[in-house]
């Protein structure tokens, strides 16, 4: 038995996870339409390759990736793009998405599929065909895998699957570890060849034995040497950072990625389609999702990505009183902007909410300092005073108590007596934070550019009075060479001359004045 | 607008408060018992003080009145201040104390959540200091006085100020057994002449003792029911104990054994149910060790060299003071920056 760590805090919410793991895993029929979005992963969104009208085959390229963090986009079953432009998806912001609009054949018909064997590829051959696949993390960040992979030089000793699974009514991790826990495996095998890992750890909450078994088995099938670890179950156990720590001990430092303490971590979903993209030549088309909560068959369902949620919602037969759905589990998914959105990457769940599951919280009252979000909070930090900054305005503070470490798990705000939506508060203060450092940016490049201007205005009215000054010098001098006394129209041509360069003068005396009192103004100010 | 979490504990200030207000009841229940029902009528005529007060408040401050009179804490800042008051006490001295616990000390400061300091101990602080005479005149047992007044009889001098002819408040009051200890000290008596007077009991003096085992075991309660933590309860009571302890070992004539303090006076009550006061103490579990400490510190420096009977509500002031400071230099480290590496 390997000794487990563990981390401060955390809940043990109802799970409510046994509604959704009664059934197998469904197919969903091929819908009518797909909205296939090319913006589904963090970083850079992928270039359109297809244009309307295209024919396109099943796993055909539609999204090109452009930049160092960006993934593919393929088609998810073969028919024609019939439109290529901004709609609704499920993101945090709310704002339209670049997508395409594919209308099925019908035909499901595939594109050549080129299988390969990893052992006879290098590292960055490897990063290339899972970037071109458009593997992402699984989990919800849908980080391109391939980027996860280019460690460089840091060496890594553990290898981490995450199947902890600690979110409420989510379990499409948990039912892929029981149906097809042998590709987990293998796709597991390819990323610690890819990592040259030491060791591959499996972490899996104790309230999944099926999962657990079926991972041991299929370890042993295959005759690897990976660990399933069953790790109690306490949300948020399958935060990355906090399931490092219990599996290993170790804690990322603040600011610092896994890899800085010889740690990686995927999530097992993710491991699948490492395997089905390498040994099956299959890019990414579609994904286990969980459909639950105010539904008659809460059930997983396997669905192409770019599948309208509204489809899958009604083969769970949403309830009638059904008020709104989230996207992702009870603590931390967003609250979809319609129904109609398509399902992307990182869909893992659907909740159906209704007054009735999701009674609306009581109205909040004044934080009590009883500390309950304290012994709650798996970051370490002090939500109650955190709360006390943000809603201040203090953000400064805020920062300094840590804010930024606060992976809004929503733990704090389960616990609180007074009902305070704390995690809004965080975001709150974060997007505060972030905009006023944008802001100030901004203005730091607009000062400089302003001072480079002001400095060259400077020089050239340096420049124009000293040759002014040696014009003058030389009239001077040549007005005492000359002994001919001057002509009236010279006196007066002289007298005009005076009478500009001292307003010249003037006018630059003034100017450089202003501008030194700009200057301090503008320094005292700051 | 949903967001997340969508889910939340079935918890809320209210329960906790009643909580809090169920584990005094055993306390309460033995103070009955051995003085009569006269602390009843104090605890209600606090309870509606507090609660008219704190409505009054409410509205001139503009705020929602019913969600706050449902929140059960100015029920609490009553009971605690009502368990500090001689029972037999005129009417007007519960009343004043529980107005300006509530006006002053909570709302005034902002109400629920906000008050730097204990509301209960601020009140029972401006009683004895304006009303000394009032607030050491202790009802003494049932049993030990020749003199009882029957319970109508109490409520007559509480409402009216009349006692039955030929009775004198003082053959029916008596001072705490902690002020006992300490004038019969200066008069160069022995701790163990002193403790053989009948006001005192087992541990500590009589009757109060056992309703200080009530308090305890309310006290318990709350730690079991997590509604508090250790911390406080244990720092107080420990360092009151090793404190007590070095003195009394030093100079046993002089000084009274540890467990004495901690069954006299408002020491039980103050460790479980007054320092835990989580608006008004450190949040942080270092902080609250400190705080504790130097409560305990101070409630033996007050009760044993200072002019007042008991040293519980100073202390507690006083602690609540250095609150932000504490807080400020007890901050646990966050995860990812525990170690400097
Ligand atoms: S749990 Fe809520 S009421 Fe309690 S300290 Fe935290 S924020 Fe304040
Ligand atoms: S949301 Fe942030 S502050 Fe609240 S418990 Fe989670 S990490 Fe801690």
């Amino acid at each position: 038995m390997r000794k487990l760590n563990h981390f401060h805090g955390g809940i043990h919410p109802p799970s409510n996870k046994t509604q959704s793991t009664q059934v197998a895993i469904a197919h969903a029929p091929l819908p009518s339409k797909l909205i296939v979005p090319f913006h589904q992963h963090a970083g850079e969104i992928a270039k359109p390759v297809v244009q309307v009208g295209d024919h396109v085959l099943k796993g055909q390229l539609i999204g090109m990736p452009d930049g160092f963090v960006s993934s593919a986009v393929h088609a998810p079953t073969s028919g024609t793009i019939t439109a290529i432009d901004l709609q609704l998806i499920a993101h945090p912001s709310g704002l339209p998405n670049l997508c395409a609009t594919l209308i099925p054949d019908g035909k499901d018909e595939w594109v050549e599929r080129k299988a390969v064997d990893y052992r006879d590829h290098s590292q960055p051959e490897l990063q290339q065909l899972l970037r071109m696949n458009g593997v992402v993390g699984l989990g919800g960040a849908a980080f391109p895998s391939d980027v996860k992979l280019r460690i460089g030089k840091q060496k890594i000793k553990t290898l981490i699957l995450n199947g902890a699974e600690c979110e409420p009514y989510i379990t499409c991790d948990d039912m892929l570890m029981r149906e097809r826990a042998n590709e987990i495996v293998q796709g597991a095998q390819m990323l610690r060849f890819m990592l040259d890992a030491d060791e591959v750890l499996y972490g899996v909450e104790d309230n999944k034995p099926e999962a657990i078994a079926a991972l041991q088995q299929a370890i042993k099938e295959s005759n690897l040497n990976h660990d399933v670890v069953a790790i109690p179950t306490v949300y948020p156990g399958g935060s990355a950072k906090q399931l490092i720590r219990v599996l290993t001990g170790l804690e990322v430092p603040s600011g610092k990625l896994p890899t800085d303490i010889g740690v990686q971590c995927f999530n097992v979903a993710t491991a699948y389609s490492v395997c089905r993209a390498l040994a099956h030549g299959e890019p990414l088309l579609s994904r286990i999702i969980t459909i639950t909560g105010n539904v008659r068959r809460a059930q997983n369902f396997e669905a192409l990505i770019g599948t309208p949620i509204d489809y899958l919602v009604a083969l769970g037969e949403a309830l009638s009183d059904t008020d709104g759905y989230i996207m992702g589990g009870p603590m931390m998914g967003i609250p979809l902007p319609s129904v109609h959105v398509p399902v992307v990457k990182a869909t893992n769940c659907i909740i159906a909410t209704s007054a009735k599951l999701f009674p609306q919280p009581q109205p909040s009252m004044p934080c009590i300092r009883c500390t309950r979000c304290v012994e709650a909070c798996p970051a370490d930090l002090q939500p109650q005073d955190l709360y006390w900054f943000a809603q201040s305005k203090e953000f400064g503070k805020a920062q300094k108590f840590s804010l930024f470490d606060c992976i809004e798990c929503g733990a704090c705000s389960y616990v609180c007596p007074s009902h305070i939506p704390l995690v809004q508060y965080y975001r709150f203060a974060k997007s505060e934070i972030r905009a006023r450092e944008h802001d100030k940016q901004l203005a730091d490049q607009a000062r400089v550019r302003h001072e480079f201007r002001e400095h060259r205005f400077e020089r050239e009215k340096q420049e124009k009075a000293d040759k002014l000054a040696a014009r003058e010098a030389a009239a001077q001098a040549a007005k005492l060479a000359s002994t001919q006394p001057l002509t009236p129209q010279q006196l007066a041509e002289q007298a005009d001359l005076e009478a500009r360069r001292e307003h010249i003068r003037e006018v630059a005396q003034s100017s450089v004045e202003n501008t030194a009192v700009e200057n301090t103004t503008e320094r005292t100010g700051n | 607008m949903i967001f997340t979490p969508l889910i939340s504990k079935p918890d809320s200030v209210s329960a906790i408060m009643l909580k809090v207000l169920l584990a005094l009841l055993p306390g309460i229940a033995m103070y009955v018992w051995y003085f009569g029902p006269a602390i009843l009528v104090s605890i209600t005529l606090a309870s509606i003080t507090a609660l008219s007060t704190e409505a009054l408040m409410l509205k001139l401050r503009r705020r929602p009145i019913a969600p706050f009179l449902k929140d059960n804490s100015a029920l609490l800042t009553a009971w605690l201040l009502a368990l500090s008051i001689p029972p037999l006490a005129p009417w007007w001295l519960v009343v004043v104390g529980t107005a300006f616990a509530i006006a002053i000390a909570k709302q005034l400061y902002g109400g629920l959540g906000n008050n730097p300091f204990n509301p209960a101990m601020v009140g029972y602080a401006v009683l004895i200091i304006s009303f000394p005479m009032q607030m050491t005149h202790w009802l003494a047992p049932q049993g030990l006085v020749l003199t009882e007044l029957s319970f109508t009889q109490q409520l007559d001098y509480i409402f009216q100020g009349v006692l039955p002819h030929s009775v004198t408040l003082d053959a029916l009051t008596m001072a705490t057994p902690l002020d006992t200890l300490k004038t019969h000290l200066h008069l160069d008596e022995s701790v163990q002449q002193i403790l053989n007077m009948t006001i005192y009991g087992q541990i500590g003096g009589h009757g109060s003792e056992m309703a200080a085992w009530g308090f305890l075991f309310g006290g318990l309660y709350l730690l079991a029911a997590r509604i508090i933590s250790w911390h406080i309860p244990v720092a107080y009571l420990g360092t009151l104990f090793v404190i007590a302890g070095i003195f009394h070992l030093v100079d046993p004539t002089h000084y009274v054994a540890p467990l004495f303090h901690w069954f006299s006076g408002a020491a039980i009550l103050g460790a479980f149910f007054i320092l835990t006061d989580p608006v008004s103490s450190p949040t942080t579990n270092k902080g609250r060790l400190i705080f504790a400490a130097g409560a305990a510190f101070l409630t033996y420096m007050i009760r044993t060299f200072g002019g007042f009977p008991d040293g519980v509500a100073f202390a507690t002031l006083l602690m609540n003071i250095s609150v932000p400071l504490i807080v400020l230099y007890t901050q646990p480290k966050v995860f990812g920056k525990k170690d400097k590496s």
